[in-house]
């Protein structure tokens, strides 16, 4: 079981935390101890927007052990410019296209077994309508 | 490389589902093989290349069961760990522990048991070769990363699937005459376009599919190199790295780590792509072997399918690829794959190919990607 390191994981994983490096400017995410582009580690935590379109996706079929599929899949570039990979939630499987914008949500990813805990984390979603929002 | 590295001995064993055989029995057949083919009865020094023993067979410390079981204690023994490389990797071991005069003979194997689990518990080991936290934990397996890859370069080149098609093909071509491959049976450009899928874009006649197999390989100094032996020197040797997610890269299509490997392998051997005769390439999907001939210097994007579809990269076309069938035919057993690419590069420049011999063939490359690209092994070998 490997729970200490999904509660290590929380602030990604819940809330989509990355950093943002005080010398150049630069985000990134995951959170790591030096910035990837001019290697400052004065980084300060910076929440992404959650937002961005779909780069590439695909369908997993034969899902590993503790998922239960079939699902989707995605790369999706975010506002800020960064790529993360993640599953897609609310949407069927042939709606998705390249480009379409989406949404992180928080979700639960998988399970481990009846009597386990329950891992939650992030998915995008089709952006919602500005109206359908509120 | 401090002095020349010669290979003088091949082994391998039939790829496939080998339910009566297992890590330690397929690994000692190859390196058996292999010490047979050399006429040589002990080494210095064996580096085992393997994958998946402590997540799906439960073994660990593989160099010392397989040293064990071949009666080659008390050499040096160790395991080489570089996910799909991993067998390459191993050659890389051995190819620098005889240049740099620490052995003088050695032999690395590349070995793997992938049929002792179910497909759920192989397909969660074979995605540890991923980012575990930001991919494989979210429920990437590693099928869908390649096919995020693939998606993507159809999405930029306005390629159909089916346009892949070719790569398969001819590695099935490949692999008919090989007594050790897999799949021997042809496959048609209708099939692939029909087959099922597994991770959509990615289909089932775009995969390497799960298996066992080992093979082996017998390194030594040109000391050693005796006159019955037909020796294969390896005159490029290089690994590159890239980062471990496929997200964090600026242009995913683009395998850094294959490129870079080849063109140190390249420089090593004062040589170019072009005098390159055949070239092993890691055809674990489609999409990979395209964007590993674009990495390359091979093929560029703008034609690298038409030209597969012109037969250029078949046996008896301008680079002949996978010549015994590739991972896609002859089979994928993961750690070991790097190993029987060398091992089949060696066949061909020895003139011992038989039915899958090329044109005569002076200088091979083989490259073995491991992680999407994180990892990337190549040689080059000249006769």
């Amino acid at each position: 079981m490997d729970l200490p390191r999904y509660h290590r994981l929380r602030r990604s994983y819940y809330r989509l935390e990355g950093q943002r490096c005080r010398a150049c400017g630069t985000i990134q995410f995951p959170s790591q101890a030096s910035c990837r582009a001019c290697r400052s580690r004065q980084l300060d935590a910076h929440l992404l927007t959650g937002r961005g379109s779909v780069y590439s996706y695909a369908q997993v079929g034969q899902p590993p052990q503790g998922f239960a599929g079939p699902y989707v899949v995605a790369m999706v570039q975010l506002e800020e410019g960064i790529r993360i990979t993640a599953q897609l939630t609310d949407v069927e499987p042939d709606e998705v296209v390249v480009g379409m914008p989406v949404e992180m949500v928080v979700r639960r990813i998988r399970e481990y077994g009846a009597h386990g805990y329950l891992v939650y984390g992030y998915k995008f979603r089709p952006l919602l309508a500005a109206g359908a929002r509120a | 490389m401090m002095r020349d590295v010669y290979i003088v001995g091949v082994g391998q064993t039939p790829v496939g589902e080998h339910w009566d055989l297992g890590l330690r029995e397929l690994g000692r057949s190859a390196v058996e093989d292999a010490l047979a083919d050399a006429r040589i009865e002990a080494v210095d020094a064996l580096y085992a290349g393997n994958m998946l023993g402590g997540a799906v067979n439960g073994q660990e410390n593989v160099a010392t069961l397989l040293a064990d079981a071949a009666g080659l204690l008390p050499a040096e023994a160790w395991k080489v760990e570089a996910a799909c490389a991993s067998g390459a990797a191993a050659v890389r071991a051995a190819a620098m522990a005889v240049a740099s005069g620490a052995q003088e003979i050695a032999v690395a194997v590349g070995v793997e048991k992938m049929t002792d689990a179910s497909s759920a518990a192989v397909s969660a080991a074979l995605a540890t070769a991923a980012d575990q936290d930001y991919e494989s934990s979210h429920g990437l397996s590693f099928v869908s990363l390649s096919a995020l890859l693939m998606r993507r370069y159809m999405h930029e080149t306005e390629q159909p699937r089916e346009a892949f098609a070719p790569f398969a093909m001819l590695a099935h071509q490949n692999a008919a005459a090989n007594p050790r491959a897999m799949f021997r049976e042809p496959i048609s450009a209708e099939a692939f376009a029909t087959c099922a899928l597994v991770a959509d874009p990615i289909g089932i006649l775009d995969a390497a599919p799960v298996c066992d197999g080992a093979a082996a390989v017998v390194l030594c100094s040109k000391d050693t190199v005796r006159a019955h032996h037909k020796p294969i020197r390896i005159s490029g040797s290089a690994v590159a790295s890239d980062t471990i997610s496929l997200a964090a890269r600026p242009d995913i299509l683009n395998l850094r780590s294959a490129g870079r490997s080849a063109s140190r392998a390249f420089a090593a051997a004062g040589c170019n792509p072009e005098d390159i005769d055949l070239f092993e390439a890691h055809d674990a999907f489609t999409i990979i072997t395209a964007l590993s001939l674009e990495a390359c210097g091979f093929a560029k994007r703008s034609d690298v399918l038409k030209r597969a579809a012109e037969g250029q990269f078949s046996r008896t076309g301008l680079l002949p690829i996978s010549t015994f069938g590739g991972l896609k035919a002859r089979g994928h057993p993961v750690g070991a794959s790097g190993a029987y690419q060398i091992v089949e590069a060696v066949l061909q420049l020895r003139g011992e190919a038989g039915l899958n011999q090329v044109r005569p063939a002076r200088r091979a490359l083989t490259q073995s990607i491991g992680g999407h690209g994180s990892i990337a092994v190549a040689h080059v070998l000249e006769a």
